[in-house]
Formats: structure tokens, C-alpha cells, sequence
């Protein structure tokens, strides 16, 4: 054997797992929910049947997939916003405060997002709770007993409780990431403003925010579709997309629809469905946080 | 002089006003982070007619029965041992799929490199949950369902990707000379892969090993759909069943056992490891 078939054979050898496993898991099922989307499916032992686009026409007249849709699409417009401003904030106010234990709040603050979203869907289900839950039992101490709901169970609320919970879960996570990023600005600039009398609130306005505006543009896209896959956990233990469906999302809905109701070619239509929209929401944030490169 | 000394006093007041409040926004959030953490702790220490009770309570003595419900009646036990089962094949199959292809990404020139580091990349950004339709119909057409090996083999693919990416870029920033030395001295070029590869990249593959414990300990939705047998379910599942039973038999003393049992790994993990994890975030995260 020549060296140069032996350089080429240790190349396939070491390419080779990574591409069986990643053809396998990934590329396959990937083209799968493109192609089957477009038949009617219902059941393993089932023949599918090639429908066209159906399903997807099936989608926007199915009033429980809309609320889905509209439920999903509030949570991806709140959570990345609330969650990403918070660690902007925070991350601010221990890299630039020379606070003495901002090591301490860092570790702090980044530990739910190293917690199993079934432990935090499980700790909040019992924040939330009607009667043993210390937001309710919180408020009766404070006085403010009328205002106690039962969060979970109410339409009105129950979004935003679970938005609060997907906050609390990420805000450590990205503020670590910003830390990072605030590290590297250089001190010069800041010196700078001091000198010329910038108070802190501008400086993080005029110099924080551009400074981190490439690394807050990838969050953001990241924030986004964290939102798509964590929603479902969330909403599968806390409340399993009730009261009457107004918390269910899209990956609830997918979920149910093909292992509940064995709809396997509708459910792989809104998989690919919620594909492109994520594409294009990725697309979209990328291109209205633009501002050309500072 | 005489009217610079009030102006300063009044703005070193104002500045520790101003630290105080700052302190008092950290020490608000950090008591709502932690609260829900301790009270859980408390709470498995109480009987049930205290959980009922009140959440500000402190229990009035410990009842160590919740932890033993935890093992005999919730198998805690059981679902820790599938959970660490799950992690060390997820992660004996990552390592061994992603250590070679990016050594060969990141060094070696060939036909067709271009094309594969970009399939990888286009990888993190595809797949996630929606795929799981299809993914479990083929592990059901191949008879891979409710086996823990291969939902360690799906685990790993999915954190194949990211990782390749990760440890690409890793294995790039080593010189060139000591594989050309290794070469010289009559290494072949699995010999310099395991002898002067690895180690040099070795904190490449310790960020990798760090994010895919967490992955793949507190992985959910696969775990519960891949896995039907009660013995062989992970942690998640096994947590999310036992909330669902306990809402009927109202035993959630064994329940917030089964947190805390569940919290303290965690813990002690987190507490080692975190600087690695938060270094190896801001190396993977940020460029990402």
C-alpha cells in the first residue's frame, strides 16, 4: 500500500462514524418530514398515501393548530426580548460594577440553565399552584390575597406565567455569553467616556450595546428557537397545553398529533412548517438587527 | 476648594446609593433564582399535610420516609443508573465520532473537506425536535426502539454538529511541527492522532465532555419517546411520570425526594466544573 492510499484510507476511516451516525439520525429523518409531508399517514402499519399539499391547506383551517400557532408565536416575541434584555443588563452590571462577590451572583444566575427542563417545569408547576404555591400564599402575605389566580389554570395568565418560566430558565445563560463579550471591549473606551463625564447608563447605551450588537444579533436567533424546543417540554409537564388549549404550542400540537393520533403525514407537515419558519425568523432578525458593521 | 468638598461628598453618597441599589436588584433576582431550589430541599423534608400547608414553613422535623419512598416506590434508584448508562455510551459515541472527523476537518487537506465541514454546520442548525416524527419510525422499522444504545447513538449525533465545529476549530490552532516530527519518527497517522492529537486538544474535548453530560443527563422528549420500558427509563422521564402519578396519590413528599436526589448531582457537578463550562461557553457560544 502507497502512502497516498494509506493517507486516504485513514481519511475515510475517520470520516466515517461521524457520517453513518449523522446520515443516519439527521440527514434522513431531515428529508423524511419534507417528502411524507406531503401524504396522508395514519399509523405504522399504514400504507401513506400521496395527497399533495394538502395537509398543509389541512393546517390553516385547523382552529386548534392557529391557536398553536398564535400561542407559539407571542412566546418567541416576549421570551428572547424580556430574557435577552435582563441579561444584557445583569451582565453589565457585574462586569463593569467591580462588585466584590459578582462571582458569586455569575454562578448563581447561570444555574437553571444547567437544570433539566423537567426539574424547572416541575419546581414551577408547584410556584404556580392554586393553594400550596408561595406566589399565591406570597401575595396573601403581603395582603394582596384577591390578587391570587390560579396562574396555570387561567386563560388570561397562563401564557405569561410559563413565559416567566422560560425566562428564568435562559437569562444566565446569555448573560454569561454578553460577560464574555463586555470582557473583550477594550477598557480604553470606557476610560474615555469617563473622562468625558458619560454617565454609566450611557456608556451602556453608546458603548455596551454597539460593542455586543454582532454577539446580541446571534443570541437572539439562538433565544428564538430555544423557545420552539423548550415551549414544549414546559408546556407538556406544567399544563399539558391546557386550560382549553390556550397554552398549547406547535410542538405540543406536533407531538399529539403523531403519537396520540398516529397522524403521522399532518404532523410531519407542521414539522416542516415550523422548519421554514424558523429559517425565515432567523432570516427576518438577522436582517432588522442589520446596522452594518461597526 | 471649599466648593469642591461638598460636590464630592454629595457624589460618593450618590455613587454608594447607587451601589446599594445595584446590590439589591442582584440580591432580588439571586432570592428568586435560589428560592424555588430551597424550598424544593425543605419541602422533601416534610410530611405531606405540611406541603399542603405553607410553602414559607419550615418542616417541623425530618422525614427521611420521603427518600426512602423515592428509592423503593419511585425507583429513583433505577432511573439514575439508566440516566449515567445513557451519558457514558452518548458520550463514548460522540468522542469517537467527533475526535477523528475533526482532527481529519481541521488538518488534513483532501477533496472535498469544504463539502463536509459545511454539511456539519448546516447540521446545527437542522434537526432539533421536529424530526422526531420520522426518526421514530426508522428506529421502529430497524428495531432500534426502547434500547438505550441507541438513543445513546441519536444523543450523540445530535451534539455531532456542534461539536465537530468546536473541535475544529481546536485542532486548527496546533502547530503543524509536532505532527510532522510524530510523522518523521514513525508514528502512522492513527499513532499521531491518539499519542499527539488528543492530548494537545484536550481542552477542546474537555468543553465537549462537559456540555454533553448536561445535554444528555437532562435529556427529555427523545428519552420519553424512544424508551417504553419503565426499567430502562432516564431521570427526566422518570421525574416527569412520578409528578404525574403523585397529582393522583398525592404523595409529594417522595416527589421532591426525588428533585433533591436528582438537584444534588447537579450541584456538586455544577460546582466543579463551572468554570470550564462558562470558559468553554464563551469559546463555543459566542463565535457560534
Amino acid at each position: 500500500m502507497t502512502l497516498k492510499q494509506r493517507r486516504i484510507l485513514f481519511i475515510l476511516a475517520c470520516l466515517l462514524p461521524g457520517i453513518a451516525l449523522f446520515v443516519m439520525f439527521k440527514v434522513y429523518p431531515t428529508v423524511q418530514i419534507f417528502h411524507k409531508s406531503l401524504y396522508l399517514w395514519t399509523g405504522l402499519s399504514d400504507e401513506p398515501r400521496f395527497i399533495g399539499l394538502k395537509n398543509y391547506a389541512d393546517m390553516f383551517r385547523d382552529d386548534v393548530f392557529l391557536l398553536a400557532l398564535r400561542n407559539t408565536g407571542l412566546l418567541m416575541l416576549i421570551v428572547p426580548v424580556f430574557t435577552l434584555l435582563i441579561a444584557l443588563v445583569n451582565a453589565a452590571i457585574l462586569a463593569k460594577s467591580r462588585l466584590r462577590e459578582r462571582a458569586l451572583y455569575r454562578t448563581v444566575f447561570f444555574f437553571p440553565s444547567i437544570l433539566s427542563f423537567v426539574v424547572i417545569a416541575i419546581l414551577w408547576s408547584f410556584i404556580y399552584h392554586p393553594t400550596m404555591g408561595f406566589l399565591n400564599s406570597g401575595l396573601e402575605l403581603l395582603g394582596l390575597g384577591e390578587w391570587a389566580l390560579p396562574w396555570l389554570g387561567d386563560q388570561r395568565t397562563v401564557l405569561w406565567a410559563l413565559a416567566v418560566t422560560l425566562i428564568w430558565q435562559a437569562a444566565g445563560y446569555y448573560m454569561v455569553m454578553y460577560m464574555a463579550g463586555i470582557d473583550s471591549i477594550s477598557p480604553d473606551l470606557y476610560e474615555a467616556a469617563d473622562i468625558d463625564g458619560a454617565t454609566r447608563i450611557q456608556q451602556f447605551f453608546r458603548i455596551t450595546v454597539p460593542m455586543l450588537w454582532e454577539i446580541i444579533r446571534v443570541t437572539l436567533i439562538f433565544s428564538i428557537n430555544g423557545v420552539l424546543s423548550i415551549s414544549f417540554i414546559i408546556v407538556s409537564i406544567m399544563t399539558g397545553g391546557g386550560p382549553n388549549r390556550h397554552s398549547e404550542v406547535v410542538m405540543t400540537y406536533l407531538y399529539t398529533q403523531a403519537f396520540t393520533n398516529a397522524n403521522f403525514g399532518y404532523a410531519m407537515a407542521i414539522g416542516v412548517f415550523i422548519f421554514i419558519v424558523s429559517m425565515a425568523l432567523a432570516l427576518i432578525s438577522n436582517k432588522l438587527t442589520d446596522r452594518g458593521s461597526y | 476648594m471649599m466648593n469642591t468638598q461638598p460636590h464630592t461628598t454629595r457624589r460618593s453618597l450618590g455613587k454608594t446609593a447607587g451601589r446599594l441599589a445595584l446590590r439589591l436588584f442582584l440580591i432580588v433576582q439571586t432570592i428568586v433564582v435560589v428560592y424555588p431550589l430551597l424550598w424544593n430541599v425543605l419541602a422533601s423534608f416534610k410530611t405531606n399535610a405540611e406541603v399542603m400547608e405553607s410553602p414559607w414553613r419550615l418542616p417541623s422535623g425530618l422525614e427521611w420516609r420521603n427518600y426512602v419512598h423515592a428509592f423503593t416506590q419511585a425507583h429513583i434508584g433505577d432511573y439514575m443508573l439508566n440516566s449515567v448508562i445513557v451519558v457514558l455510551i452518548s458520550m463514548a459515541v460522540l468522542l469517537t465520532a467527533a475526535v477523528p472527523s475533526a482532527y481529519v476537518l481541521g488538518r488534513m487537506r483532501f477533496r472535498g473537506r469544504g463539502f463536509f465541514t459545511n454539511f456539519y454546520i448546516a447540521g446545527i442548525f437542522v434537526g432539533g425536535v421536529y424530526i422526531i416524527v420520522p426518526l421514530f419510525i426508522l428506529m421502529n422499522d430497524l428495531q432500534m426502539l426502547d434500547n438505550r444504545f441507541w438513543l445513546s447513538a441519536v444523543y450523540a449525533t445530535n451534539s455531532l454538529p456542534f461539536s465537530i465545529f468546536l473541535l475544529t476549530g481546536f485542532m486548527k490552532s496546533i502547530p503543524h511541527d509536532f505532527e510532522e516530527a510524530a510523522m518523521i519518527d514513525g508514528c502512522g497517522y492513527f499513532g499521531t492522532l491518539v499519542r499527539i492529537i488528543v492530548p494537545m486538544a484536550r481542552p477542546g474535548i474537555i468543553t465537549l465532555i462537559v456540555f454533553g453530560f448536561f445535554d444528555f443527563w437532562n435529556e427529555y422528549v427523545m428519552a420519553m419517546t424512544f424508551v417504553t420500558s419503565e426499567e430502562k427509563k432516564t431521570i427526566p422521564v422518570g421525574l416527569a411520570n412520578l409528578m404525574q402519578i403523585q397529582q393522583y396519590a398525592t404523595d409529594w413528599g417522595a416527589l421532591f425526594a426525588g428533585l433533591s436526589i436528582v438537584l444534588l448531582p447537579t450541584i456538586v457537578i455544577y460546582a466543579l466544573l463551572q468554570r470550564k463550562l462558562t470558559a468553554g461557553m464563551m469559546l463555543g457560544g459566542v463565535k457560534g
